[in-house]
Formats: structure tokens, sequence, C-alpha cells
């Protein structure tokens, strides 16, 4: 931890705890790196968090509130309280250089930018997803749905490794 | 964990339904006592989380015999992210409605002829052809209806909106090419889904009809166009098809009903298994 037990008095000081948490099923960033926790405020050591989920139906919300929860309470919090909101709603584009970084060198492509405007993409033709691995963008998408509501599954023709990319959404 | 609602399900429907004229008035579901809508936007609320709930649940009895592995994740996928929505909605719908329903309340402790989805969305899952063009036909009326809503008057359900409208996309977009596949593809498929198309036209009019109670939440500040929804809609489709070398066969009435909770058999059969859990445990956590 950075923040020593008893020591959380700002936002600043929340969301240090909170990068120390990570997404569950993504462990190698964070859920403030994901940008999910959207503000924070401590009165009288009780902490109030504010995080937007991801998908809708992302079934890791739970566990990444208790873990918010369990951060802050050993970090010094007299309570917490984590507030739900959907809007603004999430996107990858609030994934900093960083954490796409992490998510490269985990195996994991980071995601494109997320997409705008138009309501409607059939048959688009997709920017080449370039290989963590190797780094080809010689890649194919071998499904749009992956292990996690927010990955899709691409083959690498160069190195022959399949690998999760993070759906720009 | 008894609740009102439990007990006026289908033995008081069935037995008042043979003494009573069926009566088509807005709202007045033929053998339940006469509903009369208090809350019209807790109400709509129930029509979008409803639609959701119970598509998502017919998706999800996919899992496990999607024809091959990425589409039984997809299909998943999509469950997901209908429920997650339903649950959004409805428990919203359960905060209007301010009697202390909160949306595993309204998705498991309800009846069928208190639901308020489209007839679309419960039809039988069919084969994996049929799924897809029920889906194509949903996700492009979800697409232009969430795209409408996003920018209404009620904040939390545009947020909602504006939230549930990514995944729409996706979800248009992929079951959009799952119908040109299968359309443009080997006789058989496109035998299949013109018959899944055939079969399932009649049951789009009822997803642009309106009603008092979309005239009473326009005046709260939630409008759609259900006429320039209709016309998106109908270019979205219409190219699709178009590309998917399928026609669409005219038909001379629309199925209606599930607005004001009257269904086809196959709702309660659904219901039957979603909700059979949530009913022997109660208030069970884990």
């Amino acid at each position: 931890m950075s923040v020593l037990p008893g020591t959380l008095t700002s936002r600043d000081d929340v969301f240090a705890v909170l990068d120390t948490v990570k997404d569950p099923e993504v462990p190698v960033i964070s859920v403030v790196e994901l940008g999910i926790v959207r503000d924070a405020s401590v009165t009288d050591g009780h902490v109030h968090v504010v995080i937007t989920p991801t998908y809708s139906g992302c079934p890791a919300m739970r566990e990444i509130e208790d873990d918010v929860r369990a951060a802050l309470l050993a970090a010094g919090a007299r309570e917490v309280t984590v507030q739900l909101v959907f809007a603004p709603a999430w996107t990858t584009d609030w994934i900093g250089p960083d954490a796409r970084e992490k998510l490269r060198a985990y195996g994991i492509a980071p995601p494109g930018r997320a997409e705008s405007g138009g309501l409607i993409t059939l048959t688009r033709r997709r920017a080449p997803v370039a290989c963590p691995w190797c780094g080809s963008t010689d890649t194919r998408l071998q499904s749009e749905f992956g292990s996690t509501a927010c990955k899709a599954i691409h083959t690498c023709n160069a190195c022959r490794q399949p690998f999760d990319e993070f759906k720009a959404i | 964990m008894a609740r009102a609602d439990h007990d006026d399900g289908h033995e008081d429907s069935a037995a008042n339904v043979t003494s009573e004229p069926l009566n088509v008035a807005p709202f007045n579901v033929a053998g339940v006592r006469a509903p009369v809508i208090t809350n019209p936007l807790a109400e709509y609320l129930l029509r979008l989380g409803d639609d959701r709930l119970v598509l998502g649940h017919r998706l999800s009895e996919w899992c496990g015999h999607g024809p091959i592995l990425e589409e039984d994740i997809a299909v998943a996928n999509f469950a997901l992210d209908l429920i997650g929505q339903a649950t959004m909605l409805l428990g919203l719908a359960g905060e209007l409605e301010g009697k202390g329903r909160d949306a595993d309340a309204l998705a498991f402790f309800r009846d069928a002829v208190h639901f308020r989805n489209a007839l679309l969305v419960e039809l039988p899952r069919g084969d994996f052809g049929f799924t897809m063009v029920r889906q194509f036909l949903f996700d492009a009326f979800s697409v232009v209806q969430l795209d409408a809503l996003a920018s209404c008057g009620h904040a939390e359900l545009a947020a909602i909106a504006a939230k549930a409208l990514k995944e729409a996309k996706y979800h248009l977009r992929h079951s959009s090419e799952w119908v040109v596949r299968l359309g443009d593809g080997t006789a058989e498929s496109h035998r299949r889904v013109q018959e899944s198309l055939d079969a399932l036209w009649r049951y789009t009019g009822e997803l642009f009809e309106r009603d008092a109670v979309d005239a009473a939440v326009a005046e709260q500040g939630v409008v759609f166009d259900h006429d320039a929804a209709k016309a998106r809609w109908e270019a979205i489709v219409h190219d699709v098809l178009a590309r998917a070398t399928l026609e669409v066969k005219p038909v001379k009435l629309m199925a209606s009903g599930g607005r004001r909770g009257r269904h086809t058999e196959h709702l309660g059969h659904l219901l039957s298994v979603m909700q059979s859990v949530a009913r022997a445990h109660p208030g069970a956590t884990w």
C-alpha cells in the first residue's frame, strides 16, 4: 500500500489505494487504470467511491466492488460506500498509455479507438490488430467474443499464436 | 417471502378469462383485474427491461449447445449483456414503481400476465438460423430505440440507454453478419433462414406500436418517435436482407399483445424454468 493506515484524507489518497486493486479478470491493470473509478471523496474517515461498470452484464463488477471496499478498509477507511453510476458510459478510450503497454506485455492486444458517431458499421474493414507477442499485423479475427465480455480472440499468422484483444468500446 | 403479485397469476386469469369478453382496450388485460397504469414511466421501463430479460434468457438456452465453440461463447456474451441491461432497466422500474421491488423481484416473482415484453423475444429459440434472424430483427430495433432514448429527457434512462447502445451496436453487427452468411450461404441455410424470416416477420409490427403509455412518458420527456424509428429500422433491415438474398413476404396481420400482458404460451414455459430456483429458494444468497 502506498498509503499508511489511517491516513486516507483526500481523493488522491483514495485513488492511490485503488490503484493497487487489480481487475480480477485482467490482473495486470488496476481498476483506476481501467477507468472505472470515476470519483472519490473522504469525509471524516468515510470514503465515498463512484464507479461505473464496464459492460452491463460484467460478472466481475460485484467482485470489483468488494475488492474496492476491502482495500479501502485495510487502508484505514472507517466506512466505505460505493456508488454505481452509468453516465458517462465507460469507454476503453479511458485506458491510458501505461496501462495499454501493461496489457500488451501480458499478451492482450490493447484496444484501438472506440467508434463514435455512426450508428451502423456493418461488414466494416477493421484496422489490423497487432500481435502482442511478435508485433506482426498479419493477424486474423478468430472470434468477436472471448473468455470475458471485454475480449475478442485473434490468431497471429506470423508467429501462429492465438491472442486476446481488449475490444474497443 | 410471499409476494402479493405472486398470487394473482395463472389461476385467476384462467378463471376469469371465460367470463369476460376480450377487452382490447389498451392496458386492459383480459382475465386480470383491471390494471390501472398509475405510473406510466415504470410501465415503460418494464417493457424495455422485459424485452431484454426474456431474450437474454432465450439466448442463454444455447449455452453449451452452440453449433461451434465461438458461437456458443458469442451467444452467451449476448445473453450476459442483455440480462445486464435488463437488470439496470428493471432496477429503475422498481425504484420508480416505489413498491420496494428490485430487479430480482421483478424478474423472478412476476407471472406471465405481468410481463411486458414483445412477443418476438419469447418465441422458442428454434435452430441457430432462427435464433440469429430473430436476434437481428431485435438488434436493429434495439439500436434505433436506444439511440433515441440516449438523448431523452429522463437522465437515468438516458444513461442506461447510452451504455446499452454500445453493446447493441456490436450485437447488430454480429447478427447481421450471420444473417448474410446464412442467407447467402448454401441452399439449405438459405431455406432455413428464409423460413425463419417468414415465421418471425409478423412479430415485428408490435415493436413499433404506440399507446397511452408512450404518450404519457413523452410528456415526461421520454420521447420516442415511432415513425422515424421504424423508418431507420426498415432501412437497416432491408439493406441486410437484400445482401442476404432474403425476401420479406408481407403478412396480413401483425401479432400483438405482449405490451399488455397477453403472451403466447411459450412465455409461461420460459418463466417456469427461469424462475424456478428463485421461487424454490426465495431470498437465497450466495
